[in-house]
């Protein structure tokens, strides 16, 4: 016998293929045992894929395919805990009702945030930003008069560019002074996805 | 030095989980290896937002994975398994031809410290100096569990 024999007991591609079964059983024990601080789950959407990331507090992020998904998920782990899982049984709720937004069966969010990504004053500003309803649409002005701060809308647009929830925060309704779009984190082509699909835009 | 940021435990997870596996289940047995992989991340799940080294990871975690297989050993009450006398087939064996092997029959004739140095040693080829850091011992008795461990699969074998 040779040492190299016993290497043939467990050929590394059979390792790997079944240690990809064993964790996303992991995935469900963590869940039930509750060690699980950040559970992440992709979706399909009109705006492409999107990772779902939610806490035992709610909603904490949402990010579009495009975006840097390394960095999104190092920040989790790095601002949040390092506890972070791909689990899709947390995240159920939250990917439920996106998918209703986006088959045109609910104009309204009922998921709890976790607001933790954004800094004070972005979560002013956020705030305010969720206050502006599905098919309404509002400027960079309006949202600074509204947190009392009329001559920050540049501060606005930064603290909405930061937006670690898009969509659930809708962001998106957020125009330009004279009604143009301007800009959007997730890139134009979304935004105007968005508030075509919520009969804003034609 | 600088070190790294810890990382997200699922990258963690994506860069050991075969590794792991495939200790585990020359280690444990390809019967067993699932549930010693669940106990070992699990372990490792609650104690990672406290571990300090994100560069000794990999190492870190085939350590957790040598104490699970030897506890795993001790708690079912196997020593050594007479090699004429195989243990009951499963009802879900993934490898029924892995009970017919001869060479796992010797494997599971190994004390459980024997077994796991060998593994280490000539499954994922690890030095006698990292056997011994995963297994908590001296180098020396790596060595000895590897050399003995080896003689007894050979006598078995011949």
């Amino acid at each position: 016998m040779k040492p190299n024999d016993l290497k043939r007991l467990a050929p590394a591609r059979r390792a790997a293929d079944d240690s990809r079964l064993a964790a996303a059983r992991l995935a469900d024990r963590a869940t039930a045992e509750g060690l699980v601080d950040v559970a992440l789950a992709t979706m399909d959407s009109p705006v492409g894929e999107l990772l779902v990331a939610v806490t035992p507090k709610g909603l904490v992020a949402i990010a579009f395919d495009d975006d840097n998904l390394e960095r999104v998920v190092a920040r989790l782990a790095r601002e949040v805990s390092p506890r972070v899982m791909e689990a899709a049984a947390p995240t159920d709720e939250a990917r439920h009702e996106l998918e209703e937004y986006f088959g045109g069966l609910r104009n309204r969010f009922d998921l709890s945030l976790d607001r933790r990504l954004m800094g004070p004053f972005a979560q002013k500003v956020l705030r305010a930003t969720s206050r502006v309803g599905f098919g309404e649409l509002a400027t960079y002005g309006d949202i600074a008069a509204r947190i009392d701060r009329p001559h920050a809308a540049r501060a606005v647009g930064r603290a909405l560019g930061s937006n670690p929830i898009p969509i659930v925060v809708p962001c998106h309704r957020i125009v330009g002074a004279d009604g143009s779009l301007t800009g959007y984190a997730g890139g134009m082509s979304r935004k105007e996805t968005l508030l075509r699909l919520e009969g804003s835009v034609l | 030095m600088v070190r790294p940021p810890k990382p997200a435990f699922q990258e963690f997870l994506e860069a050991n989980r075969a590794t792991v596996y495939r200790f585990l289940s020359v280690a444990v047995g390809p019967q067993e290896a699932d549930d010693a992989f669940q106990e070992t991340f699990l372990a490792a799940l609650r104690s990672y937002p406290r571990v300090r080294e994100p560069d000794k990871l990999d190492r870190w975690i085939l350590s957790i994975a040598s104490r699970k297989a030897i506890d795993h050993h001790r708690r079912s009450g196997r020593g050594p398994v007479p090699t004429d006398d195989p243990p009951d087939r499963p009802v879900h064996d993934p490898s029924p031809s892995d009970h017919d092997d001869p060479l796992w029959a010797a494997v599971r004739s190994l004390p459980p410290r024997q077994r796991v140095a060998v593994v280490h040693r000539h499954v994922l080829d690890r030095s006698y100096e990292e056997v011994a850091e995963l297994m908590g011992g001296s180098e020396q008795t790596a060595r000895a569990n590897v050399y003995q461990g080896m003689k007894r699969l050979r006598e078995l074998m011949t």
